[in-house]
């Protein structure tokens, strides 16, 4: 035990203390956060408008073309030439222009000329722009009044309510959607990134060939579980840095970019229309969520999940014996199942209670994954206590099994040096005795 | 009491006998030349004396006691053929976790490290990396490394390959120490100069088979084919053939004679003493056992064995 600390401590350290560490570490929450920031800038501030000139010669706008997104903008002008209009567009002073012919009706088609090539998105918007803006002119004409139109056109809201539980709202089905998908991405991003990790490890030591030398003070198990230990107290260290980076970010900025979102969520005010009111109830079914069980489900499932593939990743490293190249061939088949789980737990997000996802969830080598999208919606609503219950032991089951079967084929591979096995020789090495 | 005793010991691997009922023993504080060609199952052999591997059958007895390989090995250093560090450590940490492994406390292996880094002059090596050190510098440090914890039993595979002179001289310097100070050496190689040199006892294995072992001195005895050299004062092709002996090779002064059964060196010395010839040189020549090592494995189709076909 105390051997597989020294181990673990090595591995550990070696990592913790690379000037990379750090900088990974916080760099690459902080480089996704910018890239989603980036895009939702981008998306709601567009950079360039599109400006489209009207020349209305039957006064069927009324000079006017209100556009919500403001991407794009209408002006309206008189008595202006075609041809000149023409020009305008191609030397790109106006990105199109439409001229509507005196003798038009609301009916009429309209027709753009273009100088540019106009987006698909921009084209959605001009036409919804110039549509409402006629449907608003057409209902004008009609002898029905806006107030009327108003009444009518309230929405009736549809409320789902659980039988067992009272607090069913929309909201917090998207929510817990978020959380899931959110969780469900983290745990395959880990499987991948500490199990390559570890096989990495592992390839290092034998490649370098110190691995004779450390079998030669202590048991090769030792070896293998220290290394994955250490790797995995390496991801925990990780984790519970994100973990205070993120709490310290939502105490702090949360206040500052939405003010009276807190305080909405305190006073339990939540009044229609307005973000600050929408916010407020992300943040309110944000807290009807089961954190204290998801986070405990996230360490059950990140340390069963993180045993089973460490243990599987070692053995492949350990039986290559010229590094990368030769990884890839073993590797297939134990990521195949790792983006099994992803695809399933995409699946299993929209229809918790589906075969598939019960499947998914319940097969050790897809569980973490699967299980985390599922769990986020609720037990016992989309995950019942005994499939919880039989998932944890399957889990666990199966980390004992890949550990005792990597060990074995981890004593031969170690000091096997020469053409690269087969699957097939890997679990005869496993089933020898000795 | 011998150190090590090893009895019928066997590893067969699915398609080869790697060690095939191999036995020997050796006593404590002796210098002990493990011998064989390239694949001959050295390798092996010693992975079970380290407990990496476990025999298949026949047993090891490692000082009065059974083998337990997982108390024993804090007794025993192993530096293997196949041989490496850890790459981004430094040299201080590395030996470090590896004397720990071993069993040491850390102030006992800070002690250590430091009364050998000195030994070999490596004090201003802690901070380095191993990738800035040379074959041989990394070479001096694995010595280091094997020796740390003072193994009563310390296994040597090929120590001298990669060495200049003067590092090599540097590490059998201190094998002859370590031994006289009472551990025991298991040094193997293919290299028989280093053999004749550094080794009181010996054993061969080829095929998987232990085929000769003894002293060094008495293994070339038993090998001996009676030759002598004698220089004298008059032309070698002068002295005609006799009963004693016969002429293998003649020079200028200088002959070697085989000596005919039946007759001793002292006869043939007589023989030249009662003819009157001025004898300027007179010695038997034993065989090298770089000659006895051809001798007995040549023709066996010692061929490089590979250990991968499990």
């Amino acid at each position: 035990m105390n051997k597989i600390f020294l181990v673990l401590k090595r591995e550990f350290l070696s990592r913790v203390q690379k000037k990379t560490f750090l900088l990974v570490t916080i760099g690459l929450p902080v480089l996704i956060f910018a890239i989603y920031a980036a895009i939702f800038y981008f998306s709601v501030h567009s950079t360039s408008k599109t400006k489209i000139m009207v020349v209305d010669n039957a006064g069927l706008f009324k000079d006017t073309i209100s556009n919500n997104a403001k991407d794009v903008v209408f002006e309206f002008t008189k008595g202006v030439a075609k041809s000149d209009l023409e020009a305008k567009a191609k030397n790109k002073d106006i990105d199109g222009y439409v001229v509507v012919p005196a003798d038009a009706t609301l009916d009429d088609k309209i027709n753009l000329i273009t100088g540019s090539k106009i987006g698909i998105m921009t084209r959605e918007s001009i036409t919804s722009a110039i549509q409402s803006r006629l449907e608003k002119l057409k209902m004008d004409a009609l002898p029905v009044s806006q107030d009327l139109l108003k009444k009518a056109k309230t929405e009736n809201k549809v409320d789902f309510v659980n039988v067992n539980d009272k607090n069913d709202s929309g909201m917090r089905a998207g929510v817990s959607y978020g959380v899931g998908i959110f969780c469900g991405i983290l745990i395959y991003m880990i499987l991948l990134l500490y199990g390559t990790s570890v096989m990495r490890g592992v390839m290092e030591e034998k490649v370098s060939r110190i691995a004779e030398i450390v079998v030669s003070s202590i048991k090769p198990f030792q070896l293998m579980m220290g290394k994955i230990l250490g790797i995995g107290a390496v991801g925990l260290l990780q984790f519970l840095i994100w973990i205070v980076l993120g709490v310290g970010l939502k105490l702090l900025l949360i206040p500052i970019l939405f003010p009276e979102a807190s305080h909405m969520v305190a006073s339990g005010a939540m009044g229609a229309g307005g973000s600050g009111a929408d916010m407020a109830a992300v943040m309110q079914a944000f807290n009807t969520i089961n954190f204290p069980l998801i986070i405990t489900m996230f360490f059950v499932y990140f340390l069963g999940g993180y045993f089973i593939y460490a243990s599987l990743f070692a053995a492949i490293g350990c039986s290559v014996s010229d590094g990368q190249q030769d990884a890839q061939g073993l590797q297939l088949p134990i990521t195949l199942p790792i983006i099994i789980g992803f695809v399933i737990m995409m699946q299993a997000v929209n229809n918790p209670t589906s075969g598939l996802a019960v499947f998914g969830s319940l097969f050790p080598l897809t569980s973490p994954i699967v299980m985390m999208a599922r769990v986020t919606q609720g037990v016992p609503d989309a995950v019942t206590w005994w499939e919880l219950a039989l998932s944890i032991i399957l889990l666990f089951g199966s980390f004992i099994f890949t550990t005792w079967f990597a060990g074995k084929i981890y004593r031969t591979g170690i000091l096997m040096y020469g053409k690269k096995p087969t699957w097939k020789e890997l679990i005869k090495w496993a089933f020898r005795k000795n | 009491m011998a150190i090590l005793e090893l009895s019928h010991l066997k590893k067969y691997y699915a398609t080869q006998k790697a060690v095939d009922d191999v036995s020997f023993s050796i006593e404590p504080g002796q210098i002990f030349g493990l011998l064989g060609p390239n694949g001959a199952g050295k390798t092996t052999l010693l992975r079970m004396i380290t407990g990496i591997f476990y025999p298949d059958e026949g047993s090891i007895v490692f000082d009065g006691k059974k083998f337990d390989p997982e108390n024993d090995i804090q007794k025993i250093g192993y530096m293997p053929e196949e041989r490496g560090l850890y790459k981004k450590m430094k040299i201080g940490d590395q030996a470090m976790f590896l004397a720990r492994l071993k069993g040491l406390s850390h102030s006992e292996a800070l002690q250590k490290i430091k009364y050998w880094f000195e030994r070999l002059e490596m004090q201003s090596w802690w901070d380095k990396k191993v990738e800035d050190l040379s074959k041989g510098m990394s070479q001096k440090l694995q010595f280091v490394i094997t020796v740390l914890h003072e193994p009563k039993l310390i296994i040597l595979d090929e120590p001298f390959s990669g060495l200049d002179p003067v590092n090599a001289n540097l590490i059998k310097d201190q094998i002859f120490e370590l031994a006289s100070r009472g551990s025991t050496v298991i040094f193997s190689t293919h290299r028989m100069e280093q053999v004749e040199e550094i080794c009181d006892q010996i054993a061969l294995i080829n095929l998987g088979k232990k085929v000769l072992d003894g002293k060094v001195a008495a293994i070339r005895q038993q090998y001996k084919e009676h030759l002598y050299e004698i220089k004298i004062d008059q032309p070698a092709s002068q002295i005609g053939a006799c009963d004693i002996f016969e002429p293998v090779n003649l020079a200028e002064n200088k002959m070697i004679v085989r000596i005919n059964d039946a007759y001793t060196g002292n006869d043939l010395l007589r023989y030249f003493l009662d003819k009157n010839i001025q004898v300027a040189h007179f010695g038997e020549i034993l065989p090298s056992l770089n000659e006895i090592f051809i001798r007995l494995v040549h023709g066996t189709s010692a061929v490089t064995r590979s250990f991968h076909n499990i």
